[in-house]
């Protein structure tokens, strides 16, 4: 028996899909690679560390506090839209606050810091490739990932948990505000009631999808500024593409996340 | 004779299909100032940069005091070594003084590594004044300078200057060849420099080697070099000028 000699013209979806398939592990592994060594690279600074910490976690407060106020408000208005077809505009305060902590403080206020995080650390690591400024740490015997990479990691691990805890915080005040000044809520029953039904885990677990966050957006405005192309267009696409990375990874990261915390 | 401290053997380097390095055999000994010249774009800074480690060579080797450039070699070579880029590549989230001292910064207290930067903005030209300001904030060729300062703070053994004097007066481009010369001959130290400029190749050159095609077209000394042969080393020592064709040449008319 003989065998055709592969036509390399016909598609072969078998084969095609096996290639795209090898590829994404490959720049699954790669960005593992990337990671890990980027959390773990020597030459630790505490200077550094601080700077990020500032730029991350302080100067995203205001973004993630209106997000989480406005969310917190809205929420109440369409909970007790919602909940007053079955006379149960009570749970307006409970469902403010878990849905507060356990979905949307985290996932907005990552996207939040997804949009003004990821870019800015895109842009200028990009940028400080193409200038050659990389080229020159490493001619100066400097580890780029332990200098750039690592503390803007460990930045956004530690202070997007940080500022979801705020966030979770000021949005159930917008939940408050509405529910006080338009749904006949008095301040102490409100409050009573958002305290009430909420349970350690459901913080903690938003808390820790904070930190997740954190690290998928340092991780992907690194990744792309690392590895932007030549010139002022190298450093755009570097920038959109880890908006957009950051954006869909925290999305995806929420479900998974969702689906082992609470399942 | 000790091993050269710096050795490539056949380094080839393409970009795509652009072959730009095409076997270049180079050697550098302890202490001697290497000057390598040819047209623009030929390959010069790519050079330097595979040397480096910057770019990965598709073919031939880099041996760095006689060894082959593993990334352990490399490292070891670099904590003793100064680069200044062709575009100066100064940190522009650090001041000048932190650009200039810092590799000091890592073995000295900052004030006493501030003074000393200070000290080598002196030798390049440039006042205290300059220390505190950001690299966005200074001119094409104080950025140069500064970049030299800072590829010469920790008195390193080993020196690349891309282009130290292409945007500097005459004047400013006389003294920073003294300054290079004088670091060789007085400090020791090895250097390769790229420039375009013959009066650098005469301060600063013990040996000159002309790239051209991707490959080493000609090397020697500099009374080698006003004697030779090769009609395009000629035409370049005495800056003849390229002949574009017809459009190109009408300027020279009458
Ligand atoms: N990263 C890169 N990707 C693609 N091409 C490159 C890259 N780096 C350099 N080149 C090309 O390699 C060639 C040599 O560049 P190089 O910068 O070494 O020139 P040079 O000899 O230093 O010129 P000049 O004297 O003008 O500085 C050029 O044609 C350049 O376009
Ligand atoms: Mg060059």
């Amino acid at each position: 028996m003989t065998r055709a000699a592969p036509n390399p013209f016909r598609p072969d979806p078998v084969r095609a899909t096996g290639r795209a398939t090898l590829a994404l592990l490959r720049g699954i592994g790669a960005v593992a690679i990337f990671a890990a060594r980027g959390l773990a690279a020597p030459g630790f600074s505490p200077r550094l560390l601080a700077e990020q910490l500032l730029r991350i976690g302080w100067l995203s407060l205001p973004v993630v506090g209106l997000t989480a106020l406005f969310t917190g408000a809205a929420l109440a208005l369409q909970i007790n839209a919602g909940g007053e077809r079955f006379q149960a505009g009570d749970v307006v305060p409970a469902i403010v606050a878990i849905g507060m902590v356990r979905e949307l403080g985290p996932v907005l206020g990552g996207l939040m810091v997804a949009a003004r995080v990821a870019s800015s650390i895109a842009a200028e690591i990009g940028s400080m490739r193409v200038t050659e400024q990389i080229d020159a740490l490493v001619t100066l015997s400097t580890d780029p990932m332990g200098w750039l990479v690592t503390p803007r990691l460990w930045a956004a691990i530690l202070s997007v948990p940080v500022l979801v805890g705020v966030g979770d915080t000021i949005g159930i005040m917008g939940g408050w505000l509405i529910g006080t000044t338009t749904l006949g809520f008095t301040s102490q029953a409100y409050l009573a009631n958002s305290w009430a039904y909420l349970e350690t885990w459901d913080v903690v677990s938003g808390l820790l999808k904070g930190a997740a966050f954190g690290g998928i957006v340092a991780l992907a405005g690194c990744w792309f500024g690392m590895n932007a192309g030549r010139g002022a267009a190298g450093v755009g696409r570097a920038t959109t593409n880890a908006v957009v990375a950051a954006s869909v990874g925290i999305l995806a990261a929420n479900f998974i996340l969702t689906g082992l915390f609470f399942t | 004779m000790s091993a050269p401290v710096i050795e490539t053997r056949g380094l080839s380097k393409s970009f795509g299909a652009h072959k730009v390095l095409d076997g270049v055999h180079l050697g550098v000994a302890r202490g001697e100032s290497l000057v390598v010249i040819g047209g623009s774009g030929t390959g010069k800074s790519v050079l330097l940069r595979t040397i480096l480690g910057l770019e990965s060579a598709d073919a031939g080797e880099v041996l760095l005091d006689g060894e082959a450039a593993s990334p352990a070699v490399r490292a070891r070579f670099m904590r003793d070594f100064g680069m200044l880029f062709q575009n100066a590549a100064l940190f522009d989230s650090l001041p000048v003084w932190r650009n200039v001292a810092f590799r000091l910064l890592r073995v000295m207290p900052a004030r006493q590594a501030r003074a000393r930067a200070v000290e080598r903005l002196a030798r390049v030209g440039l006042g205290p004044e300059v220390a505190d300001r950001m690299p966005a904030d200074l001119s094409g060729g104080m950025r140069k300078r500064v970049g030299l300062a800072r590829a010469i703070a920790a008195d390193p053994s080993v020196i690349f200057f891309d282009e130290p004097t292409t945007g500097l007066d005459p004047q400013r481009a006389a003294a920073i060849n003294l300054l290079i010369r004088g670091i060789v001959t007085e400090a020791g130290a090895t250097a390769i420099t790229i420039t375009h400029d013959m009066t650098s190749v005469r301060t600063i050159a013990d040996r000159v080697a002309l790239l051209d095609q991707g490959r080493v077209r000609w090397q020697g000394s500099v009374a080698q070099m006003d004697e030779a042969f090769d009609p395009m080393l000629r035409a370049f020592v005495r800056g003849e000028p390229l002949d574009w064709g017809p459009l190109a040449g009408q300027g020279r008319q009458g």
